[in-house]
């Protein structure tokens, strides 16, 4: 009796292993490129490269990718939706000012620090020791703003992480003195950051090809847990949640715990991007941080494919790169071709809001769709003489 | 005969208003228990509190000797106490092997989770047909009986069904009925929730009339089934 068909999983496999190698081979190309080709090149394509695709453009798309997955976790996989993610990245950039740095003057513990900061004042812990203490941390916040807040039904939780995402960053933009306690240095920020050390060499703020192994090395981690949980028995439980919240809880899932978990695991996921991001800007700044983050996030989910880590990373690529690197780039050109001087970058958010709204009106399941959702989406369509009395 | 359920003066309340005004009904082990009643009688309120998803304002709920009245969903779930849902709630975007996964969310032993996939699937040949498509893509009758399997792959000791032959064409509820009889005699109790009242009563051994929150009537099911009141009320005589 055992001729049960099969056949979605190892499909699933074998477009995740396409998946697993494009990315690989290109990471590697950007890689070697940035190493050895790019400053070798003539003047005119350097400057082309330059102009449109510089590295710490493509550094910065990668954190934007890590933040992203962590945040697909949340709205794609469990269905919660997350207008404050903007507050994890912060609090994962200011473990990194806090651990990293010369900040804390007060104190002087050095923990595997790189040799540059050895003679300096502050807490230094080694980079990779402080990805997983910022991680911790916004995990812990994750689940003290989740506790009280998980209860409240879809809308209501999404102006709670909302007013989360704007107490945070202002919480860090006003914190020069709590009760005479220093936490974030106001405006100011914290910079710099100690320089990242890997066996052998100790990363400067420009090295910027070693820091793109590094990202892409956190990317890779961060789809492999995706993926893992994603077909484990809590991504079970999450893809249940977003389906039908009393129909998962009538078949045994715990609902607080396991949206719990999905916060839990977003935020790590931000908090590692934010210690990325601080090392890669080689300092934090509370102005860095607002609203229009946390949106740019759910727009590279929706627009990438909710629930896809593949479609999720192409979209946070695409929209990370416009927003830094191809409008602008793409104004100058026009402004340089026509002597106009069109203010390009101000728009983006006009882009933004249409392509979300187009994608709203025509492709609803992303660029990069989960199978599970295109399947709905369109086989509904042909398939309507089946549905009968359905609801 | 040993009960299995025991409901002691239940009474649930959505804010202020009493749905639930002190209802006591027993159901033995092997029975097929129906509670039958009008629309808004209070049958659902009656069922979702004894699955935990509702908090009851005073009353007790003894489940195979315990008392579940407060206990949270998963923990009654993993009693053996499983439902199918009015309204089906199967999950749409997942194919039927998947609901059927979630069905024994809480269960870790592998060889029986698939002894009773198996089972399950023999009872429905249907679900075996359409094992890898999404349920949201099925018909109303294949999704009941997707929503009655998945509860059944929790390895419940007592089954509660819902209104499972709501919505559905006649000779697919004269098919659910029948799988109920098939389902008891796998050693499964059930209590079943109907507004299909002849159709409740002909598979159950005793019945309970739930009128405006009160159980105004029980007894055998073939009694109440003559009976003069419930036959008005609710046979359509």
């Amino acid at each position: 009796m055992m001729k049960l068909r099969r056949s979605k999983t190892p499909k699933a496999g074998a477009s995740h292993k396409k998946w697993t190698i494009g990315f690989s081979i290109a990471a590697l190309s950007i890689w070697i490129f940035y190493t050895y080709i790019m400053y070798n090149l003539p003047d005119g394509p350097q400057t082309i490269f330059q102009n449109w695709l510089p590295p710490t453009t493509v550094n910065e798309a990668m954190v934007w990718v890590i933040c992203a997955l962590g945040l697909n976790i949340v709205v794609g996989y469990a269905g919660l939706l997350d207008l404050g993610f903007v507050a994890f990245w912060a609090i994962g950039g200011y473990s990194a000012g806090w651990f990293m740095s010369a900040f804390f003057r007060q104190v002087n513990i050095h923990i595997f620090s790189p040799s540059d900061a050895a003679d300096q004042p502050g807490i230094h812990l080694t980079f990779w020791a402080v990805l997983g203490v910022g991680g911790i941390i916004c995990a812990i916040f994750g689940i003290i703003i989740g506790a009280p807040t998980l209860r409240l039904k879809s809308d209501y939780l999404a102006l709670v992480t909302l007013g989360f995402g704007e107490i945070i960053p202002q919480v860090f933009t006003n914190g020069e003195n709590i009760a005479g306690f220093n936490l974030s240095n106001g405006t100011k920020g914290i910079s710099p950051i100690d320089n990242v050390a890997v066996p052998g060499k100790i990363l400067g703020p420009f090295d910027f090809s070693w820091k793109f192994a590094i990202f892409v090395f956190l990317t890779a981690i961060m789809v492999f847990v995706s993926l893992r949980l994603r077909k484990g028995r809590l991504g079970r439980a999450w893809l249940a949640i977003r389906e039908d919240e009393l129909a998962a809880s009538m078949m045994g899932v715990p609902l607080m715990s396991t949206k719990l978990a999905a916060y839990a695991v977003g935020a790590f996921s931000g908090g590692v991007g934010g210690v990325a991001f601080a090392t890669h800007v080689n300092g934090i700044f509370a102005d860095r941080f607002n609203f229009s983050i946390s949106i740019i996030l759910l727009a590279m989910v929706v627009l990438g494919g909710m629930g896809n880590v593949w479609g999720v990373m192409v979209g946070a690529l695409l929209i990370a790169w416009i927003n830094s690197t191809g409008l602008p780039a793409f104004g100058d050109l026009v402004n340089n071709t026509f002597n106009t001087s069109i203010n390009f970058p101000s728009y983006n958010f006009l882009l933004f809001g249409g392509v979300l709204i187009l994608m709203m009106l025509y492709k609803r399941e992303g660029m990069i769709p989960e199978s599970r959702l295109k399947a709905i989406l369109h086989e509904s369509d042909d398939e309507t003489s089946n549905l009968g009395g359905s609801h | 005969m040993s009960a299995l359920l025991e409901v002691k003066d239940l009474k649930v309340s959505y804010g202020s208003i009493m749905a639930v005004k002190g209802l006591s009904l027993t159901v033995n082990e092997g029975e097929i228990v129906t509670l039958i009643g009008s629309n808004g009688a209070g049958k659902s309120t009656t069922l979702r509190t004894i699955s935990g998803l509702l908090k009851p304002v005073s009353g007790s709920i003894v489940f195979k000797g315990q008392e579940i009245a407060g206990k949270a969903g998963h923990d009654i779930v993993a009693m053996g106490l499983c439902q199918s849902p009015e309204g089906r709630r199967i999950f749409p975007r997942m194919s039927v092997r998947e609901n059927l996964d979630l069905g024994a969310f809480l269960r870790n032993d592998k060889v029986a989770i698939e002894a009773d996939r198996e089972r399950v699937l023999d009872l429905f040949p249907r679900l075996r047909e359409r094992y890898e498509q999404k349920g949201g893509t099925m018909s109303g009758g294949e999704q009941q009986m997707l929503a009655v399997a998945r509860a059944l792959m929790g390895a419940p000791k007592l089954l509660l069904l819902d209104e499972p032959s709501m919505g559905l064409a006649p000779v697919l509820v004269d098919m659910i009925f029948e799988t109920i009889i098939k389902i008891r005699e796998q050693g499964i109790t059930i209590l079943l929730i109907e507004q299909n009242a002849s159709a409740a009563l002909d598979v159950a051994d005793r019945a309970y009339v739930l009128e405006s929150g009160i159980i105004k009537m029980s007894g055998k099911a073939s009694d109440l089934a003559k009976d003069e009141a419930v036959t008005k009320a609710y046979l359509g005589g």
